[in-house]
Formats: C-alpha cells, sequence, structure tokens
C-alpha cells in the first residue's frame, strides 16, 4: 500500500448533515488541487454519492464486483467527467450489508491506495457495522455536524468511537451555518461547537441555497460556481487538508447591513 | 453569558435559545459519555450524602451531585453545603477541599471521579 495515501472517514453519526455534499466537493476540490482522489460510497444502503457527482448513469460495476473478483478496479472505476483527477468507486447492491466484512472493506480501501493520493470514504449514518466496517479501513476522519443538539449529540458518539479506535487525526467540518441565526444567538455558535466536541476545526460551511441546485444537476457546486459561498468554504477545507493555513471565515462579518453591529455587540460575553 | 442573555434576564424575557441549547447538549454528553443512567446516578448521590453525613452534617435538601463535562472529560461533581461539623463547629477551610473554597466558602466541593472519556461499546 502506498502509504502517503490519506484515507479519510467522512462521517457524522446523524444523517442528512452533509456528509455525501462534503465528501463529493472535497472530491471535487482535491482533484483540481491535481492530487489524485478516489471517492468510495461505503453507504451500501442508501447510496447517493453517484448522484451528487452526476455519475449514475456511468456504473457499470460496483465494489460488489470487484469484491468478488467479477471485474478489475479500474473497470469498476467511474471517471469524473470534468476532472479526470477523480474517479468513484460506487457502492454496490444493499445486500452487501449482509455479508462485508471490515476486511473486505481493508482490502478495496488497499487496492485505491495504490492508486491514489486520496481515498474519501462516504460513511453511512448511524454507529453500527456500516460506519464501523468503513472506520476500520480509515485513518484519519471527518466529523461533519450542524449547529444542531441532535447533530451534535451523534457527532459526540462518533468522535468517542473514533477516539477508542485510535483513528486520528480526527477533524470537525461545521455545516450548515447560518450566520443570522447565530448573530440572534438562535443558534449554537462556532465555539459552542467546537468546545462541546472539543476537536480541531477544518471548517465551516455556510448554508446555502445553491446546494441543493447544484445536487438538482449533479454538479458539484465546487465544479462550477465556485463563487458560491458554501463552494468557497468547500475549496477552503480542501487547501487546509493539504496543510494550507487559510483562517476560517467569521460568521458574524456573514452578515451586513442594518443591524449587523448591533447583533454584534450583543454577542459579547459578559462572563 | 452574553450582553443579550442579560438583557433577556433584565425583561424576563426566554433566553436565547443558543445557550439553552448549549445548557441542554452540556448535560446529555455528560450522561452518554459516562453510560452511566440516572438511577445509578441517584444511588450514587445518596450514598456518597450518607458517607458525609456521617462526619457532617450537610443540607440534605440542597446536596447536588452531578455530572460536567469539559474538553471531553467528565467528571463528578458533587456540591454538599455543610451545616456544621458534628462537633459543632463550622471550620470549613481547613476541612474541605480547598481548591475552590474562594468561590463558595460554605460550601463542600468534591471532585470524585478524576476523568474519563467515554466509552463506548
Amino acid at each position: 500500500m502506498a502509504s502517503d495515501t490519506r484515507v479519510i472517514l467522512i462521517c457524522s453519526g446523524k444523517g442528512g448533515v452533509g456528509k455525501t455534499t462534503l465528501t463529493a466537493n472535497l472530491g471535487i476540490s482535491l482533484a483540481r488541487q491535481g492530487k489524485t482522489t478516489a471517492v468510495l460510497d461505503a453507504d451500501f444502503g442508501l447510496r447517493n454519492l453517484d448522484l451528487l457527482l452526476g455519475l449514475e448513469n456511468r456504473i457499470v460495476y460496483t465494489a460488489q464486483e470487484v469484491l468478488e473478483e467479477e471485474c478489475r478496479l479500474d473497470q469498476a472505476l467511474v471517471k469524473h467527467k470534468q476532472e479526470s483527477n477523480l474517479s468513484l468507486l460506487p457502492a454496490g447492491n444493499p445486500r452487501m450489508l449482509d455479508w462485508l466484512k471490515p476486511d473486505d472493506m481493508q482490502r478495496i480501501v488497499e487496492m485505491l491506495s495504490d492508486q491514489f493520493k486520496y481515498v474519501l470514504i462516504d460513511c453511512p449514518a448511524g454507529v453500527e457495522d456500516g460506519f464501523k466496517n468503513a472506520m476500520y479501513a480509515s485513518k484519519e476522519a471527518i466529523v461533519v455536524t450542524n449547529p444542531e443538539v441532535s447533530a451534535v449529540r451523534d457527532a459526540d458518539r462518533v468522535i468517542g468511537l473514533l477516539n477508542t479506535n485510535g483513528i486520528k487525526p480526527v477533524q470537525l467540518v461545521l455545516n450548515r451555518v447560518r450566520p443570522k441565526m447565530m448573530a440572534n444567538q438562535e443558534m449554537l455558535s462556532i465555539n459552542d461547537v467546537k468546545d462541546i466536541l472539543a476537536l480541531p476545526l477544518l471548517g465551516l460551511v455556510l448554508e446555502d441555497e445553491q446546494v441543493i441546485v447544484s445536487t438538482n444537476r449533479g454538479e458539484p457546486l465546487t465544479l462550477n460556481s465556485t463563487n458560491a459561498p458554501a463552494a468557497k468554504c468547500y475549496l477552503n477545507i480542501a487547501r487546509r487538508l493539504e496543510g494550507e493555513d487559510i483562517p476560517l471565515i467569521d460568521p458574524a462579518k456573514e452578515i451586513s447591513g442594518f443591524g449587523a453591529k448591533f447583533k454584534r455587540l450583543m454577542q459579547t460575553k459578559i462572563f | 453569558m452574553t450582553l443579550r442573555d442579560i438583557i433577556n434576564k433584565l425583561l424576563r424575557r426566554q433566553p436565547a435559545s443558543a445557550s439553552t441549547a448549549r445548557e441542554r447538549l452540556q448535560l446529555v454528553l455528560a450522561h452518554d459519555r459516562s453510560d452511566l443512567s440516572t438511577d445509578l446516578l441517584d444511588k450514587m448521590r445518596r450514598e456518597i450524602l450518607e458517607v458525609v453525613a456521617r462526619y457532617v452534617e450537610i443540607d440534605m435538601e440542597e446536596g447536588a451531585v452531578s455530572l460536567e463535562t469539559e474538553d471531553r472529560m467528565t467528571a463528578l461533581v458533587a456540591n454538599l453545603p455543610i451545616k456544621r461539623t458534628l462537633n459543632g463547629q463550622i471550620k470549613l477551610n481547613e476541612t474541605v477541599n480547598q481548591e475552590k473554597k474562594e468561590e463558595k466558602p460554605e460550601e463542600m466541593e468534591a471532585d470524585f471521579i478524576d476523568s474519563k472519556e467515554s466509552t463506548p461499546n
């Protein structure tokens, strides 16, 4: 196995917080930075990564056929049309869940590691076997969460499991940040989440309607809409993964107009 | 506490929901991480109170034993107001945990469990 391959688990515990969207956009961003990247859909039950990347019609084989040695790895890999550095290994049939073992996952990841600089594993929600299989095959992890109590609680559970299994580093991405709500203190702040989960913050992603538009089209934001607020956030995360020192955006500065200054004042910590 | 929280308090308005979320999360995570049920915690609380009551007279009503969590470390914190020691004198500053006496001189604080990472199965 090429030892310098970075195998990164993208997980959250709770579903619907943005794992798959993050995986797709990081894949595109890293590929654009010239890194050969494989995205592996480990959510065999409810696969969607193919759809977000717009590759759903080009799947011939999946991880399942690779494991059963019915095809070679490069036959199953789907290369992205515009970003040739990016390939998807599609999830197999949901029935795979019945027989898939941690060893199988490790075998796939090892095969991918021979060819790619980055392997991003899109993890299923939950903390059951699907998650565990994906975790055992990973070296490091990104935990995605939203500034909401249920998402943070589930993230905490996942972080506990990652810690006890020696996955590191584990970094945090705070997704769907709404600067206005944060300014009004009607949403957990960046520091609240960071302090509660006690993880280094790899990045935050602003809530952005364009994300939905991009999923409708099967073109991740970072592909064609690089000016969208969320796209910039994803690109920054990819650059930080590469070790670049890019300051986090300050959500308070994202709101403008009348009252913005006042709201900032109201956030002043007294004690 | 932020400026907004203080103003809300003065106006007797509900606090902004972020601080409520934070507090609720801290509580629920302390329990999640420790894997202690409320029943068990309550039993422990009563036993701790019994032991302490053998040595000093404490206010059974006011005594609180809770789990607190910070930076993924969970601590069991007992906050037991002492009425008087059994020989009749209140001499807290010598007898009691000295760490926090400047904050709460009339109470006894003891941090029991050192710390423990959450232990998921």
